[in-house]
């Protein structure tokens, strides 16, 4: 059973991916005007439409442009930018690591401070700690980014001056090997708190949930009868279990993780792909909107298909059925 | 056990304890000023009512009580003279499972669902000896499986819980709770949630614990049946206190209380004596249903063709006007899915159901709904069968709605009228379903059924969920409404006693097919199927010594895989007297004397006159 | 429900952008656009939020911000109700291909990423709150189906519902008399949580710079705020927080109602 839901899984990813590549294709036909003006903006010469058209296929029936397209993208060739002259993959891989960097030390710093705090605030339930933990979580999780950004540049940056404002490194520092190192990491905290603080709300909020439901369950009585010390029934007995829906969570809030990072990187002048992204829309640069919307679309995708196949090894109900 | 107690102090004392719970309209007394006491090697029977507080009792002498809502207002919980209400958690911890082991209600539910049996076992020794080696503890666990009677305990260990039966969990549950040798062992209602034959096991498994530890034991039940069979001593609890507390022979023989009298006198009889109120109500005259050879397969699989679970497997039976025919067996033996195949709820795969002789097997439309309307089912959870947001007025009237009637026959005054036949007053009617009590809701459920002037009702388990003085009263009920309206029921029940109480005819039914029919009386004091035999003795009689008499019928094992039943006869695995034959050729039913039917090789002819 | 703190400040919340949404643009004193005031004024009884460095009012562009936050909220709401019951009842009560058809449809968008994908349709179609309205609409629904159909699925199996069939009730008399009034409840809760989803959405696209620019919304004010954060905290940090009391006020909301729901089971 398991190796067939895990096949199932893995086939399931190929027609999704299918999927989102012809949501892109249909929107770009279903925009107003000539779809090459809609793809390449309206300020290009003739030699430039007449390559777009060519990369398209415009000039093809509809199926034969929809092949060209899917076939294209297989080949790794998400189209030119216009705005650049280059390939948009390029220009995208650019600005990606940067994003990557921030994205990831913030899906780490929330899972495993939102779930830290989970446990702190389900281990008294109802005391002062708790309370308090559950009214932050609450605000935070309902705060947009850019506000708790602006706040904490208000705050820790100009207010008290712990961080930087602005940027990824010092401007003209030339600062490298570990001082250059150290420079990033100083640059990323704030941003990276700042995006992770909703996900640390709402898995800190998850986790003491799902701890007190599985606190109140009979096997939680049974290991205290045995002897069993409250410490060791938290983490051992409890927590296993309660952390079920928190994986999905994790999982299923990868795309709204990269599109928190987008607003980040505009609050603290973080070079990734989000100011390419808005500068892009404001040109109608449209591969490189596409090729941004393909790629996160594909993680997003990932991130799933390795949720439920955490989830599916961590409940022996699922992997024993 | 009884008389073995010897005359030592209590080595578990629990003096004047007092616990309060707290909710959003305060304080409310749960239990108030108890004494208990129970001496090495003596079994103490803690019997009461849901509600009178002997669980909150010992969960909260071991602080076990999730603090708040439950508060220990005052009271002691002596160990050998040391208060475990006072001690420092960390010694509290040295004590539970060390010195007192515990055993749940619930098997299904006690045990971590994602670590294995084993481990879990394992754990409660290593919990308390840390240089106790893992292969150590290993070996351990298996000699303590095997103990209380896990076949193959070295590789079940490696299971997960859900791949264990009720009873085996509850065995596993058990092992835990010797594992380190206790001085004491509470089991908490420990085979509630299990059918009567596995309840007997259990039991068992108890008895060979307690005498492998030399524990005192403390034993929970509403089951004045297991404190017969169990208890030397016997404490009763009533609203919170202990109302008396007496030996076990003295308070079944002259109970001092007036309300251990209430409850003796509410026992149904013992089960194997003739009864003396039996009267055939059934008038002559043709069957108002008639079932044949009913078979009822659900497919496992996505395809039709693959393997299917046997549900129900040929079952034939008929139905006078106004007679009752009670269907017996353990969960798992299909007789839920008779209940819905038979109204229709579930699309026979084969047979014939017959209504005052017309063929319902396969009726659609209107006439099923015409047929709906004379052939009505009550359910086992009165819980789960009224809709939570309708008023209970409203959910007496809707039969009525659905059929058009509700205009016609003044709805409204007509649900009233209903709801009074069965004991809710008018003022009710406007009260959700949630603010009604299990009985009320049940005797709603029962109205609702009665709104259509139905000819047959079938009642899928109607008081299993109850306490038993309401399960008493809703059995009145149930009586009093045959004879007013000559209805006709099939009952289905697990518990003997009640079909024995409400019921002319039996039938035990065991993995999809009758065993054994008969009069009431005959299969309940001459039975001839070895498993309704083995049924019957497993039913704890409410009376201390009446077990040594009977002398009993453990079987062994669980029920077979209903998708693969075996070949011959189906109880042939389970069966202490199973011969060659029984192992290739399915017996069929074969007539025992008048109305009274046995599929079994080794009854052989019919055994004549009754004693 | 209101019995609970959380749920009495929820709906206070709540009501608080209904009615602001209803008649904040009416009351406003000045035009959130025009360009009249003191620069970077800080906030006194004349303008009690400031003014921006072109000098407006950010009282005032917060009170019609509300507006443009209910219009999403209203519309998205109701999109996100029709399609999502839709779905999720089809699914859950036909249940074998019908209901395979629908989930793989539903786990689809839900993979779909919701803000590129409307980052990519103002690209193509222009700024606009209408298709924005439509983008969200038509990719926040999964959840709801996803709940609306698990509760089927439950109630289903639960005995009121074989007891109406044994009554001879037919299945449309199932659904909408016994199973609907029962899964409604658990679809509001989501609903709640999704409708707060799709406001921080919103003020994201806004705060990009993505927004609608004929209409004023609190991400677009807290855009303008971003660029003199350095000097001036008010014009980001008080259309920020009429974000958090709407999305809050929605979540707390949900909250409530999913205690109440939990105590009456």
């Amino acid at each position: 059973m398991t190796r067939r839901y895990v096949l199932i899984r893995l086939a399931q990813v190929p027609l999704t991916c299918a999927g989102i590549v012809l949501v892109g294709f249909l929107l770009v036909h279903l925009a107003p005007g000539d779809p090459v003006l809609a793809l390449a903006g309206d300020s290009g010469d003739a030699e430039y439409y007449a390559r777009v058209r060519a990369d398209f296929g415009l000039d093809e029936p509809f199926l034969v442009q929809l092949a060209t397209y899917a076939g294209n993208l297989v080949g790794g060739d998400l189209g030119t930018s216009y705005t650049q002259g280059r390939p948009a993959l390029d220009v995208i891989a650019e600005r990606l690591p940067a994003t990557l960097l921030l994205t990831s030390t913030a899906l780490v710093l929330s899972t495993v401070v939102g779930i830290g705090l989970g446990v702190a605030a389900a281990s008294r339930a109802h005391g002062a700690r708790d309370l308090a933990l559950g009214a932050a979580s609450l605000g935070l999780y309902a705060a947009p980014v850019f506000l708790v950004g602006q706040l904490a540049i208000l705050g820790l940056a100009l207010g008290l001056g712990w961080f930087p404002v602005q940027g990824m490194t010092t401007a003209r520092s030339g600062a490298t090997g570990l001082a250059g190192f150290g420079d990033v990491v100083h640059h990323l905290a704030l941003p990276a708190l700042v995006l992770a603080s909703q996900e640390i709300a709402a898995i800190t909020r998850l986790t003491r949930t799902g701890l007190l439901e599985e606190l109140g369950r009979d096997h939680i009585r049974t290991a205290r009868a045995k002897g069993v010390s409250e410490r060791a029934v938290l983490i051992r007995h409890a927590l296993r279990r309660a952390l079920l829906p928190v994986t999905t969570v994790i999982g299923g809030r990868v795309g709204h993780l990269v599109a928190g990072t987008i607003v980040v990187e505009a609050v603290f002048g973080w070079p990734g792909i989000g100011r390419l992204l808005v500068s892009s829309v404001q040109a109608r640069d449209m591969p490189i909107i596409l090729g941004v919307f393909l790629l996160i679309a594909l993680a997003v995708v990932v991130a799933n298909l390795l949720t439920d196949l955490t989830y599916a090894w961590l409940d022996p109900r699922i992997r024993y059925r | 056990m009884s008389g073995t107690a010897p005359r030592s102090d209590p080595v578990f004392q629990i003096r004047g304890l007092t616990v309060d719970f707290v909710g959003p309209s305060g304080a409310e007394r749960a239990v108030d000023g108890v004494d208990l006491g129970v001496r090495p090697g003596e079994t103490l029977g803690v019997v009461g009512e849901s509600g009178a507080g002997k669980s909150v009792t010992v969960l909260a002498a071991l602080r076990l009580l999730p603090e708040p809502p439950a508060r220990v207002v005052a009271g002691q919980a002596l160990l050998d003279g040391t208060d475990l209400l006072t001690m420092p958690s960390g010694e509290l911890r040295s004590v539970r499972g060390r010195d007192i082991g515990m055993v749940f209600q619930d098997p299904f539910s006690s045990l971590h669902p994602s670590y294995r049996v084993g481990d879990q076992v394992a754990e409660a020794i290593r919990v308390h000896d840390r240089t106790v080696s893992r292969s150590a503890a290993r070996a351990r666990t298996a000699e303590l499986l095997d103990l209380v009677g896990v076949p193959h305990p070295t590789r079940r260990a490696r299971e997960y819980p859900h791949q264990w039966s009720g009873g085996m969990r509850q065995r596993a549950v058990i092992a835990m709770a010797i594992a380190n040798g206790p001085k004491v062992l509470i089991a908490d209602e420990p085979t509630t949630a299990l059918d009567v034959t596995t309840q007997a096991q259990v039991l068992d498994v108890l008895r060979t614990a307690q005498r492998e530890t030399g524990a005192a034991t403390v034993l929970i039940t509403h089951d004045l049946g297991v404190i017969a069979e169990m208890a030397d001593r016997v404490a009763v609890f009533h609203d919170g206190r202990v109302v008396e507390t007496a030996t076990a022979t003295e308070l079944f023989r002259s109970p001092r209380h007036e309300y251990t009298a209430e409850l003796l006198s509410r026992r149904a009889g013992a089960i194997g004596a003739p009864s003396t109120t039996a009267v055939l109500r059934a008038p002559p005259g043709p069957p108002v249903l008639e079932v044949e050879d009913l078979v009822k397969h659900f497919p496992t699989g996505r395809r039709a063709t693959g393997p299917a679970v046997h549900a129900v497997d040929g079952i034939t039976f008929t139905l006078a006007p106004g007679e009752s025919l009670g269907l017996v067996g353990e969960s798992g033996c299909g007789k839920s899915t008779l209940a819905r195949t038979v109204v229709r709820l579930l699309e026979p795969t084969s047979g014939r159901i017959r209504l005052d002789g017309t063929d319902i097997t396969r009726q659609g439309g209107a006439d099923l709904r015409a047929t709906r309307a004379r052939l009505r089912i009550v359910f086992q959870d009165p819980s789960g069968s009224l809709n939570p947001r309708r008023r209970i007025g409203d959910a007496v009237a809707e039969p009525l709605r659905i059929h058009g009637r509700h205009r016609s026959d003044d709805g409204r005054r007509r649900a009233l009228e209903l709801l009074d036949r069965v004991g809710i007053g008018a003022a009710l009617a406007h009260r959700w379903p949630h603010e009604l009590s299990g009985g009320q809701r049940q005797r709603v459920a029962i109205a609702r059924a009665l709104a259509l002037e139905p000819r047959v009702l079938v009642l899928d388990e109607p008081v299993s969920s109850l306490d038993a003085p309401v399960r008493a009263q809703v059995l009145d009920l149930l009586d009093e409404l045959r004879s007013d309206l000559g209805l006709a029921y099939l009952l289905i029940s697990h518990d003997l006693t009640v079909v024995r109480q409400v019921c002319d005819r039996v039938a035990v039914m065991y993995l999809g097919r009758f065993v054994e029919t008969g009069a009431a009386d005959a299969v309940c004091t001459r039975p001839e199927h070895p498993y309704t035999r083995a049924l019957l003795s497993a039913v704890p009689v409410a009376e201390p010594g009446a077990r040594a008499e009977r002398g009993r019928i453990v079987l062994g094992g669980d029920l077979p895989d209903p998708t693969d039943p075996p070949s011959g006869c189906r109880f042939e695995s389970r069966c202490g007297q199973s011969i060659a034959r029984c192992a290739t050729v399915d017996p069929s039913l074969t007539h025992r004397g008048t109305d009274h039917e046995c599929a079994c090789h080794l009854v052989g002819a019919p055994t004549g006159a009754a004693p | 429900m209101v019995r609970r703190p959380g749920g009495v400040i929820g709906v206070a919340m709540v009501g608080l952008l209904v009615g602001v949404g209803l008649i904040g643009p009416t009351v406003a004193p000045r035009d959130p656009f025009a360009i009249d005031g003191p620069s970077l004024a800080s906030p006194s009884g004349t303008y009690p939020f400031g003014t921006d460095p072109l000098g407006r009012d950010v009282w005032s562009g917060v009170l019609h911000g509300a507006r443009t936050s209910l219009l999403v909220a209203v519309t998205v709401a109701l999109l996100v109700l029709a399609v999502g019951t839709a779905v999720g009842m089809a699914a859950g009560y036909r249940a074998g291909w019908v209901d395979d058809i629908l989930m793989r449809i539903t786990e689809f968008a839900q993979v779909l990423p919701r803000f590129f994908l409307a980052i990519v349709v103002i690209a193509l179609f222009g700024p606009g709150l209408d298709r924005l309205i439509v983008v969200l609409g038509l990719t926040s629904w999964p959840l709801l189906a996803r709940v609306v159909r698990a509760e089927l699925l439950s109630l289903r199996e639960r005995e009121f519902v074989e007891a109406a069939r044994a009554d001879g009730a037919g299945t449309m008399r199932i659904v909408v008399r016994e199973l609907l009034p029962n899964a409604l409840a658990p679809a509001l809760v989501v609903l709640g949580l999704v409708v707060a989803q799709v406001l921080l959405i919103e003020a994201s696209l806004a705060f990009l710079g993505l927004g609608d620019p004929n209409a004023v919304s609190w991400g677009y004010l807290a855009n303008q705020g971003q660029r003199v954060l350095r000097v001036a905290w008010w014009p980001a940090v008080f259309p920020g927080l009429a974000i958090v009391i709407a999305v809050l006020g929605c979540n707390l909301v949900a909250d409530a109602l999913n205690d109440a729901l939990g105590a009456r089971r």
